[in-house]
């Protein structure tokens, strides 16, 4: 008796044995793409969009990459989505956790073949998991108590992050920036309040950290260009027609005379408005919409900078950096509050007018300028310092490092393979895979450098087989070398949110042993 | 195909368009009906149990799934055969009734499919093999009530609750921090239990999850989460002895239903009108500011103007807050839901102790917590994992975690697990086959072989033989009358189930063995299939 179709026309099932191939083929495919990119001499991938323009993306970071790709994998998806989260939680890393992943999975495949249960796989990378993550916390380096000492942790974190980056030339340059961003935000995380303006032209070296605020708009013709000693008052309100919101209300009139008449009202209520708005004592007014020539007019005869459509993060990092509300009634000018600054004044940079806050209250805000040869270089500039700033600003809240360049794995590796050898039974040798798994990160890092892997990582190894050593890869002059006095750092949290993320995604993989895949919904066809 | 002739030998036309339908009849109705069950039943078969393996399951669009949760895996599976969409419906009813066991009830209704089907080989009816089966599970269940143990526990020593979701949790992927998260289900329950209505409403239990940190991140709190954050940058993040006033009408010039128009006409009128607005805006912060709120919950927007006046006046406020969660937040604070701001009044102002905004990692994503709630019998469960599947799949897990406490508020007893239970009435039911004269008897022993199944796919996904194993457990069970040797699925070394403390609740076991024979007996019943072949 031949079974009826269960599931609808399109819809296929994979089982067993060639649905964990797919899944393992489709997860290590996605590892290898990105595979090149690890490290400080990681290569770049070209991305072209398929959109309109077809506009490219240069980029090494891992998780611009895998967002751009088109996947069909199911499992190759789950790859991407943690490398996603990753980028979102701690901001580096992106490109280890899949390379890690992957390699996970590689292992796990030759374990399957030779018979082991993925139950058993996974029983054995939890454990190496946790011992590897013990080993790290071993190791670390806190260095919180000692300010300085701590900057120049975060210097070197910095300076790591950014060597397999476009910015790799100048990142003292970039690193010196970034901390000093990081170190103005005391400690929250909220990035939002370091503004990156990109400009092209000039090189990267050009590019500065400004203390102050600068906002991309340009000033209203026949207004001050210069204020010392600015009082801010920060809007959201319509500087347009400011309809009547009573819902239903319409003007109706029945003659000429009588639409003047309105439009006069109208004209007056605008006067008001702006004068209420002058009443404030203000020689600066930002407003988040639109301001239309009449009260533009108004301000100029005032005397008071008007600028108009700013945008809304403009506007909320304003009030934040001036420190005054954003308001949008203007009744009770006593006890709205006013921001200030030192300086407004316009300011060129390349062939942009920009207008530049300085001497601002709050000086947890600040500008990054980044300057460069294209908008491609630009855009790639923005993401690394944008890792960067993430990774530091996490650090400053976790302020435990570790030293890099596969010193850490090597670290792992060390104590797992210890655990391997007291563990008995089948565990034993997914635990030793785990360690494989977590050598093949160093040994990525020198075949990306064109270095002689199997050299360096077996002498690697034999140096770590001393206590409390340093050594790890040094991709620059191409030998093993003490992390500590190149220093070379990492962020902890990076480390341990690798490390979990990838076992986690790898256990996801490992525990499927069937495929569903439903049809594919059909778009309507419009045309 | 039979068809009915009239005196001059034209056929009687008794289906519409009767050639262009397929029709299976008799035995091979059956036959296939069983079939298709069986293949259903197949697919969940391996996620059975602790060591279980999960699906991948790619939507229609393209999203994936990862999960061992037969409900959820049945649902997505996007199934197309009428019986496989009956097995189907079976997961979900006790996914609603129970919210657990629901692998369990399709593999076992796959077996009783698998019996039935010798049955019919052998030529008994299929009504009397249905027969046969309601008795025999009749039978079962009387059984599950005598060897089932009543479970003592208060709100202070909950320790058997936990013990319990954690049976439940061991089966999914979560169960790393098994422990930690059958406590938080634990104590999200018995928060919103009335113990002494022996009733729980699981609607006040609200579970969120955020991507990013650790499954061990994941918290309990004792007050709502709302995604959501200050309607203006710079209010206050944090309030404490927060008075709330929750509110359904939006800080927006009125918008009367009756149709109207206000004609502006003159001067005055635009003037009148414009200080009617201002004033308006006005009032309304005013009226809440002074019935004493600190805080404006409220479902709709804001206007521009409305919002500074509250940012002005000193006033939080949060806008775009769903209508479910504006429920819980007012159960939770006790305050009433105000339509109208001339309805406010000091009485209907929620209250709660602290009222914080926390931001997540690098991203501008930010929650808005309540706590210290006046009443706190709404309760939060916050999932944090690395990435959406798994929290998908934590959120599925939680859930049944959370039904199989209620269930045991409900209901004291328990039986145990490790297909222990399954085994006992396996036992029982052989025993009383001998007693039913007549051709039932049969049913009734290939019932109790399908009991067997459930334990034997338990041990075969633990890795172990599944025929010695069960043989070995149900010798056991037979020789020391204990029913309580069930499969040692984590090579724990003992199989006796009170010791590794896996338990299952009564009344999830009973509606298993209920559900499952009833559809099998749906199944059973049906001998003709009419379908429209493909077009």
């Amino acid at each position: 008796m031949p079974i009826d179709k269960i599931f609808k026309d399109d819809a296929s099932e994979e089982k067993g044995e060639r649905a964990r191939m797919a899944s393992f083929i489709g997860a290590m495919a996605v590892a290898d793409l990105v595979k090149s990119t690890l490290g400080p001499k990681g290569m770049d991938k070209i991305l072209q969009s398929t959109g309109r323009g077809h506009s490219v993306t240069v980029t090494n970071d891992g998780a611009t990459i895998l967002k751009s790709l088109h996947i069909d994998n199911p499992a190759a998806k789950v790859l991407v989505d943690i490398s996603k989260v990753q980028d979102d939680e701690v901001g580096d890393g992106t490109t280890s956790v899949v390379v890690l992943a992957g390699e996970l999975l590689r292992e796990a495949e030759k374990l399957v073949t030779s018979k082991i249960h993925p139950m058993t796989i996974i029983a054995g990378y939890r454990m190496a998991a946790e011992c590897a993550r013990d080993a790290l916390l071993k190791r670390v380096i806190d260095n919180k108590e000692n300010a300085e000492k701590f900057r120049s942790d975060l210097m070197k974190i910095a300076m790591t992050t950014l060597c397999s980056k476009i910015l790799s030339q100048d990142k003292e340059h970039f690193a010196e920036m970034a901390v000093d961003a990081v170190f103005r935000l005391k400690g929250s995380t909220n990035l939002e309040a370091i503004q990156i303006i990109k400009k092209p032209g000039g090189s990267l070296r050009d590019s500065f950290l400004d203390e102050g605020f600068i906002l991309d708009k340009k000033i209203g013709i026949g207004q001050p260009k210069r204020i010392e000693n600015a009082k801010i008052l920060v809007a959201n309100t319509a500087m347009d027609t400011d309809k009547v919101k009573i819902y239903g209300a319409r003007v109706r009139v029945d003659s000429m005379t009588k639409v003047a008449q309105i439009e006069g009202a109208e004209k007056e209520k605008m006067k008001d408005k702006v004068n209420k708005i002058l009443a404030h004592g203000i020689n600066c007014f930002v407003n988040r919409q639109l301001i239309y020539n009449f009260p533009e007019e108004l301000f100029a005869d005032a005397g008071v900078l008007a600028i108009e459509h700013a945008d809304f993060e403009g506007i909320e990092r304003l009030g934040l950096v001036t420190g005054g509300e954003i308001a949008s009634t203007f009744d009770n000018p006593e006890s709205v509050k006013l921001g200030h600054c030192k300086l407004i004044e316009e300011i060129m940079i390349g062939e942009d007018k920009l207008i530049h806050f300085s001497g601002v209250e709050m000086g947890q805000a600040c500008s990054i300028v980044l300057r460069g040869a294209s908008h491609h270089v630009l855009d790639e500039a923005e993401r690394s310092l944008h890792d960067a700033l993430c990774v530091l600003s996490q650090t400053v809240n976790d302020s435990r490092v570790l030293l890099g360049g596969g010193w850490p794995e090597m670290v792992m590796a060390k104590e797992v393979d210890e655990l391997a050898r007291k563990t008995a039974g089948k565990k034993s040798h997914t635990i030793e895979a785990f360690s494989r798994a977590l050598v093949a990160i160093p040994t990525t890092i020198a075949d990306n450098a064109g270095l002689d892997s199997a050299e360096l990582v077996a002498q690697l190894r034999a140096e770590h087989h001393t206590e409390g050593c340093n050594a790890g890869i040094d991709v620059i002059s191409g030998a093993v070398g003490d992390m500590e006095e190149r220093g070379i750092y990492e962020a902890f949290k990076v480390k341990q949110a690798v490390l979990l993320s990838a076992t986690e995604a790898a256990e996801m993989i490992l525990r499927v042993d069937e495929i569903i895949t439903c049809a594919p919904r059909r778009r309507e066809d419009r045309m | 195909m039979a068809l009915a002739f009239d005196e001059f030998g034209r056929p009687f036309i008794i289906l519409r368009e009767q050639d262009q339908k397929t029709r299976l009849r008799g035995i091979d109705a059956q036959k296939a009906n069983i079939a298709a069950g069986k293949a259903v039943a197949r697919i969940l078969r391996s996620s059975l149990g602790p060591k279980g393996m999960d699906k991948m399951l790619q939507g229609p669009d393209g999203d994936v799934t990862i999960t061992n949760d037969g409900a959820t895996i049945l649902e997505q599976m996007d199934v197309d055969n009428q019986i496989a969409k009956l097995m189907v419906e079976l997961s979900r009813s006790q996914d609603y009734e129970i919210g657990d066991g629901t692998t369990g009830v399709v593999v076992m209704a796959g077996a009783l499919l698998e019996q039935a089907e010798r049955q019919l080989d052998r030529g008994i009816h299929p009504i009397r093999v249905a027969e046969g089966y309601e008795m025999a599970s009749r039978v079962a269940v009387e059984h599950l009530e005598r060897i089932s143990q009543k479970f003592e526990f208060d709100v202070n020593n909950f320790e058997p609750l936990v013990q319990t979701c954690m049976t439940t949790l061991s089966s999914k992927i979560v169960n790393r921090c098994k422990r930690s998260l059958a406590e938080i289900a634990v104590k999200a329950v018995l928060a919103v239990a009335d113990l002494e209505r022996r009733d729980v409403n699981l609607d006040l239990i609200k579970i969120e999850g955020k991507v990013g940190g650790n499954l061990e991140d994941t918290e309990l709190i004792y007050g709502i989460l709302v995604d959501k954050d200050m309607s203006h940058p710079q209010m206050p993040k944090q309030i404490e002895d927060a008075h709330i006033a929750i509110l359904t009408c939006p800080f927006e010039p009125p918008k009367p239903k009756t149709k109207h128009k206000v004609d502006i006409d003159t001067v005055e009128k635009f003037e009148t009108l414009r200080k009617q607005e201002q004033q308006y805006f006005d009032e309304m912060v005013q009226k809440c500011k002074d019935v004493g709120a600190t805080l404006v919950i409220c479902q709709w927007g804001f206007d521009d103007e409305a919002n500074h006046l509250l940012m002005h006046r000193n006033l939080p406020a949060v806008r775009w807050v769903g209508g479910v969660e504006l429920e819980l937040i007012a159960i939770a604070t006790g305050g009433r839901i105000v339509p109208r701001f001339q309805e406010l009044t000091p009485e209907k102002l929620g209250k709660a102790g602290m009222v914080r905004e926390k931001s997540f990692g690098t991203t501008k994503e930010r929650m808005l917590y309540i706590e210290h709630c006046a009443n706190s019998k709404a309760v939060t469960i916050f999932i944090r994992g690395g990435n959406k599947m798994m929290i998908d799949e934590t959120k599925r897990s939680i859930h049944d975690a959370l039904c199989v406490a209620r269930n045991l508020i409900r209901n004291k007893s328990i039986v145990y697990g490790g297909g222990a239970a399954e085994i006992a009435c396996s036992l029982a039911v052989d025993a009383a086959a001998d007693k039913y004269p007549g051709v039932e008897q049969y049913a009734i022993r290939a019932f109790a072989e399908a009991l067997d199944s459930v334990p034997m796919a338990l041990a075969e996904n633990s890795g172990l033989q599944p025929i010695e194993t069960l043989s070995a457990v149900k010798s056991q069970q037979l020789k020391e009358n204990i029913p309580f040797y069930g499969i040692d699925c984590n090579d724990v070394g003992t199989n006796d189930m009170r010791e590794q403390n896996v338990f299952e609740t009564l009344i999830g076991k009973q509606q298993q063995i209920l559900l499952a024979t009833q559809v099998v007996k749906m199944i059973l019943k049906i001998d003709d299939v009419i379908s429209n072949s493909e077009y």
